[in-house]
């Protein structure tokens, strides 16, 4: 919660009223302040409360329209009307009087000296102000916005109503049939292990869980190995896995391809990429070379799902999982049998059906469990298509600090990573290396007017490259403005871009069409909008439901 | 097997009883000889049975089960103790089992405390008996002296949530009105923190309903206890606000009930907390809603919510009748918002006539705290005739009830009271003089007071009736009585029956002899000085009646008296025997002449000098103006 001090301390005006500078944030949740009479002057006419922007300053909190106060004189409270209704006890020189402005159910409350005096308000607008009136000589109050201490014990509120935002969501009713909920969210789970490549997790969760891996596994080793040798800073290899495996794809992709290799550059300089780790004569392939050899290779991959497929109607099964399950179906789980069965069977849909269902059905769920009434349908679709791009970005690298690290630990030899760091020599310190480094930047540059050529101008092709460029410019890049990028959490949005761009595509079949983003992320960023949203439109609840919050 | 087919089947464990298990599952649980699993399930299937209705329960006592699980405590093996464990836990939570069966051996108790430090389920099982079988002060004075405190305060700390919940419950039904338990808690301290703190941390708004109450209970016992002050934060900014949280509507029944009960205790002394519990969360319009239950709505739509709210309807009526009562224990302007509350005098008229007695209990209570607003008494008093049901509640009730109507009855009888008459007319003389015949002293002390208040200022009627209804006898008695507050109400009794001239003739006439004696030996027994002092106001009474001066005239030994208490050295004392000498010698009146010239043959007009010469301002112009009577 942001509570900020909005400067005004001391007010001795006759028959007026201060306002805050700033309007109560919506996204706070709970916005609370409290002033002290330091004087009650000669009458001690004093209003304590909110009010809209334009209402006339010159009266007393709560007596015009949009305006809300909480008298001293009679302790009565005004909304927005003349006549006040008897509300608390009256308040006087010493006293210090609370307000609190609950964004979530839109209500107020005041307290006097540190006890609650109970609702004063209710269906209170947005984007109100704190509005402090005066009316009689000799009246003196202090604000305080949280700049000192308050008398009432405000983080105690604010705690209960985490604890019931909190279990309103938990709460939720999924309110669908039995095992349905369960079984979307074990494909969420497992499409996201598979995503990222965590074959033999994957393996594990869909033998326990009873599942299906929607990929075939020699093609999730595929993409692990690529996403390896991008994480090791190999990012040369893995260029040339890709091409090899997937042949086409970034010449469909040139700004994915000049990503990496902006990347590859600045492995280079940091000594981790293979053209100047090993120093091999091999050059690079050219642009041009690559399509000439499309070969059956990356057919080869995934041949097994081609033959199976075509048999089954059901192209995500393989055999191996199918016959597990099919076993443990009926005594353990017999709720999930008959959805399993069903993918089995020869029904054509069910496949889709449990794809692209279980994304549906979590945006929606993600979305009303924030209890996020007001946002239109369509709206909502706008932002689902939007975050592949943008937003989501954010949220999944952020998520992939953590389960990367964990995941490499467990399966993939960080050996390349670890040897890099303590030798900080630029290309590793051999000068053939760095040679190779200057011409294989010339080529980058080429490239890069090559893309301009064909596709105009892109500032962001522009400012990668230049900040790659740039590390040459330091005698040690690593403790450079730029320098960051040598920083091997730097690979993994490459990382996920290229892992995205080859699930993107089609090259398992035409109709499976692997997602570029796992739903549990799409789910993720999902909330994550809906939050930002919410925030947006001012649903104070917003600011006690975080997403991180349940990323533990 | 027998495990599995009970376990939440009523029906199964009622026919398992039916067919005599019980008796076998004992015998097998106490065998030595069989295996420790065996015994383990007995217990477990016992435990089961235990948790069915109470008619199970009450079959397993009748197979004296507890002497034989108590015996299963000994055993070395954990596993086997928990199941026994677990198995008392549930009889002894059952409403059915008589707590006395806890204490029967005085080693249950240290083997039980002995067993907290086991494992986590001991440690919850263990608080829960212990929570749900003390019972009153002695239970207290038990578990307390064999270290309860020290035992059960580091599980507050327990990771687990149950324990620390058991934990609490311990703590909140120790300290209950136990000064004893109250004193010690808040010196004990815990991984470096004292437990008011502790309690404080359990008050957060974040944990669960049930921890937030308990930990308030113990907070307000031990602030009743003195053990806190009602001034400390953590009473005035967390406990109060905590318990009027719990009285909101959010609340289920139950936690509402509970609620406004606790705080009506915490508050029911301390005028500050009563003033800020008034203010806070708009708690006297708030408990205007407890009369809601059964809500109209509920009666036609769902008939389990009916049957809940009716459950619950006397409890919370008898809960917010209490709080009210503590509420307006002392504030004038408290007392008028709650009366000024939505239909609150019609509740408290139906609540005087209400079946339950708790619910009756509390709204006299409530109608007691009300009535000593002079303005109230004359207004909505008035209004609503709230007399009758109180003189009805007065007929044949229990001595709680008693004891607090016919305290109310005195604040109604007060001169300026309008209900005087019509509670007169109704019989309350009667009444009164009966219960100053009572065994209980509260009773004695409300009839002879509401007699008092009666004949203040009454009508020779009324005094003559007050008289004969008491009878000589009665009075004697009273004025006997080992109560200060009754002996101090009698006198005050007679004084206001001994005013105005023809009164004093017409009753010193009657009564004289008995009560000129009942003077003397009060004057000559060892007596307080307001005791003392309220008698030397009668004589002066006397003395001011027109035939009745006579009696004190020809009592030499009164004279004595007299004249000793204007030469005592408490000023009161004096001022009270000088008013007696003034009465007596005054000039305009008859035989004034003879009167004086006895008194000053007794050596009083000396006195009178040096008493002109005091430096007390009033003993110096009384002297001085009884002295001018002899001037004139």
């Amino acid at each position: 919660i942001s509570l900020f001090f909005l400067g005004h301390g001391k007010n001795h005006k006759d028959a007026a009223s201060v306002r805050a500078t700033h309007p109560i944030p919506a996204a706070c949740g709970i916005y609370y302040f409290e002033v002290k009479i330091v004087s009650k002057g000669r009458d001690g006419y004093m209003g304590i409360g909110l009010s809209a922007q334009g209402v006339n300053m010159n009266r007393l909190p709560g007596w015009d329209k949009h305006s809300y106060g909480y008298h001293g004189d009679d302790g009565h409270s005004f909304c927005s009307s003349g006549t006040g209704q008897p509300y608390g006890p009256t308040f006087t020189t010493g006293d210090v009087i609370g307000c609190c402005v609950n964004l979530i159910n839109n209500t107020c409350f005041y307290t006097k000296n540190g006890h609650s005096l109970g609702i004063a308000f209710t269906d209170l607008p947005s984007n109100l102000y704190p509005t402090v009136g005066l009316q009689t000589p000799g009246e003196i109050v202090d604000a305080n916005f949280g700049q000192q201490p308050f008398v009432f014990d405000i983080e105690d509120y604010m705690r209960e109503w985490r604890v019931k935002i909190q279990s309103t969501i938990k709460r939720f009713p999924i309110g669908d049939r039995l095992g349905e909920w369960q079984a979307m969210l074990q494909n969420m789970v497992s499409s996201y292990l598979v995503h990222h490549g965590y074959c033999s997790t994957a393996t594990a969760f869909a033998r326990v869980t009873d599942t299906t891996i929607q990929e075939e596994q020699t093609s999730i080793k595929n993409r692990q190995r690529i996403q390896k040798l991008v994480l090791a800073g190999r990012v040369g290899e893995a260029i040339e896995a890709t091409q090899q495996l997937y042949p086409g794809l970034l010449e469909h992709n040139p700004n994915l391809l000049f990503m990496l290799k902006c990347r590859q550059f600045v492995e280079m300089v940091n000594g981790t990429d293979s053209e100047v780790r090993c120093f091999s004569a091999r050059s690079p392939r050219s642009q041009d070379s690559y399509p000439g050899s499309p070969s059956l290779s990356p057919r080869h991959g995934s041949s097994n799902s081609h033959i199976h497929s075509t048999g089954a109607d059901s192209p995500t099964c393989s055999n191996g999982v199918m016959s597990t399950k099919s076993k443990q179906g009926h005594s353990k789980y017999p709720t999930l049998s008959s959805s399993s069965s069903s993918s089995s069977s020869s029904s054509p849909s069910s496949v889709n059906y449990s794809e692209s269902n279980s994304t549906d059905s979590t945006k929606s769920q993600q979305h009303s469990s924030t209890s996020n009434q007001e946002t239109s349908d369509s709206e909502m679709e706008m932002e689902a298509e939007h975050y592949p791009n943008g937003v989501l970005e954010n949220s999944s690298t952020r998520i992939m600090n953590g389960t990367y690290k964990h995941e490499e630990i467990l399966q993939t030899d960080e050996s390349s990573m670890e040897e890099s760091c303590p030798q900080r020599q630029l290309c590793g310190g051999n000068h053939a290396a760095t040679e190779r480094m200057i011409q294989f930047g010339r080529e980058l540059q080429v490239l890069s007017e090559q893309l301009c050529r064909e596709y105009g101008k892109n500032t962001v092709h522009k400012k990668m490259l230049q900040d790659a460029f740039s590390l040459l410019a330091y005698s040690d890049p690593w403790n450079c403005p730029v320098g960051q990028q040598l920083d091997p959490i730097q690979r993994e949005p490459v990382c996920a871009a290229l892992n995205s761009a080859i699930l993107g595509k089609a090259w398992f079949q035409e109709s499976q069409n692997l997602p570029k983003q796992p739903p549990l992320m799409l789910a993720l960023g999902q909330a994550s909008e809906c939050l930002r949203l919410m925030a947006r439109v001012g649903l104070g609840s917003c600011s006690f439901a975080r997403v991180e919050d349940y990323l533990h | 097997d027998m495990k599995n087919a009970v376990i939440g089947n009523n029906k199964q464990k009622a026919n398992l009883i039916v067919l005599g298990a019980v008796p076998r599952l004992l015998y097998l649980l106490q065998q030595e000889t069989s295996s420790t699993e065996l015994r383990t399930e007995c217990a477990v299937v016992l435990g089961s049975l235990a948790m069915g209705t109470e008619n199970n329960v009450k079959s397993l006592l009748d197979c004296h089960i507890i002497p034989a699980l108590l015996q299963g405590l000994l055993s070395p093996d954990m596993k086997f103790i928990e199941a026994c464990l677990r198995c008392l836990r549930t009889i002894f939570i059952s409403p059915v089992t008589p707590e006395d069966l806890l204490y029967t051996d005085a080693t249950v108790i240290s083997h039980l405390m002995a067993l907290l430090s086991r494992s986590r389920y001991t440690q919850e099982y263990i608080c829960q008996i212990f929570s749900h079988c003390c019972k009153g002060p002695d239970h207290q004075t038990i578990l307390f002296n064999h270290g309860a405190v020290q035992n059960i305060a580091h599980l507050l700390i327990s990771t687990s949530y149950k324990v620390r919940m058991q934990a609490l419950k311990c703590f909140s039904v120790l300290a209950f009105e136990n000064p004893q338990v109250s004193m010690t808690l808040v010196n004990v301290s815990v991984d470096g923190e004292l437990l008011p703190q502790i309690f404080v941390k359990m008050l957060q708004r974040d944990k669960p309903i049930e921890m937030q109450l308990t930990a308030a209970k113990c907070l307000t016992s031990m602030c009743r206890a003195g053990a806190i002050r009602t001034d400390d934060s953590c009473i005035v900014l967390k406990t109060l606000p905590c318990l009027v949280r719990m009285c909101s509507k959010e609340r289920l029944l139950e936690e509402r009930v509970e609620g406004a009960e606790t705080l009506a205790y915490l508050i029911e002394t301390d005028v500050e907390l009563q003033r800020i519990a008034s203010i806070t969360d708009h708690l006297i319009v708030m408990l205007a809603d407890y009369f809601k239950y059964p809500s109209s709505v509920s009666a036609i739509t769902d008939i389990k919510r009916l049957d809940h709210d009716l459950k619950h309807a006397h409890e919370l009526r008898q809960a917010a009748f209490k709080l009210y009562a503590s509420l307006g224990a002392n504030d004038e302007d408290i007392r008028k918002k709650i009366i000024e509350t939505e239909n609150m005098m019609d509740r408290i008229v139906n609540g005087l006539s209400e079946s339950s007695i708790k619910v009756r209990l509390a709204a006299v209570r409530c109608l007691h705290s009300l009535s000593r607003s002079v303005q109230q008494l004359r207004t909505s008093f008035q209004d609503h005739a709230v007399w009758k049901p109180l003189m009805k509640v007065l007929q044949n009730a229990p001595n709680e009830i008693l004891v607090v109507a016919s305290s109310t009855l005195c604040n109604l009888l007060l001169e300026f009271s309008p209900s005087k008459e019509p509670i007169l007319e109704s019989g309350a003389i009667e009444l009164l003089c009966s219960l100053t015949q009572s065994e209980n002293l509260a009773l004695r002390v409300n009839g002879i007071w509401a007699l008092m208040n009666m004949a203040f200022q009454a009508e020779q009627k009324i005094k003559s009736d007050i008289l004969r209804g008491l009878s000589t006898e009665q009075l004697f008695q009273l004025l006997s009585d080992s109560d200060v507050n009754v002996l101090m109400k009698t006198l005050g009794l007679l004084r206001n029956l001994l005013s105005t001239r023809p009164h004093i003739d017409h009753i010193m006439s009657t009564h004289g002899k008995q009560i000129m004696q009942a003077v003397t030996l009060i004057l000559e027994g060892e007596h307080n000085v307001e005791v003392k002092e309220q008698t030397l106001c009668i004589l002066a009474n006397i003395a001011d009646g027109t035939t009745a001066k006579e009696l004190i005239m020809t009592n030499d030994d009164i004279l004595q008296k007299i004249k000793y208490y204007m030469s005592h050295s408490n000023a009161k004392l004096q001022l009270a025997a000088m008013f007696c000498i003034s009465n007596l010698i005054w000039n305009e009146e008859e035989g004034s002449q003879e009167r004086q010239d006895k008194l000053r043959d007794m050596g009083i007009v000396d006195i009178l000098h040096k008493l002109s010469q005091s430096s007390d301002p009033n003993l110096c112009d009384k002297a001085k103006t009884a002295l001018q009577q002899y001037l004139a």
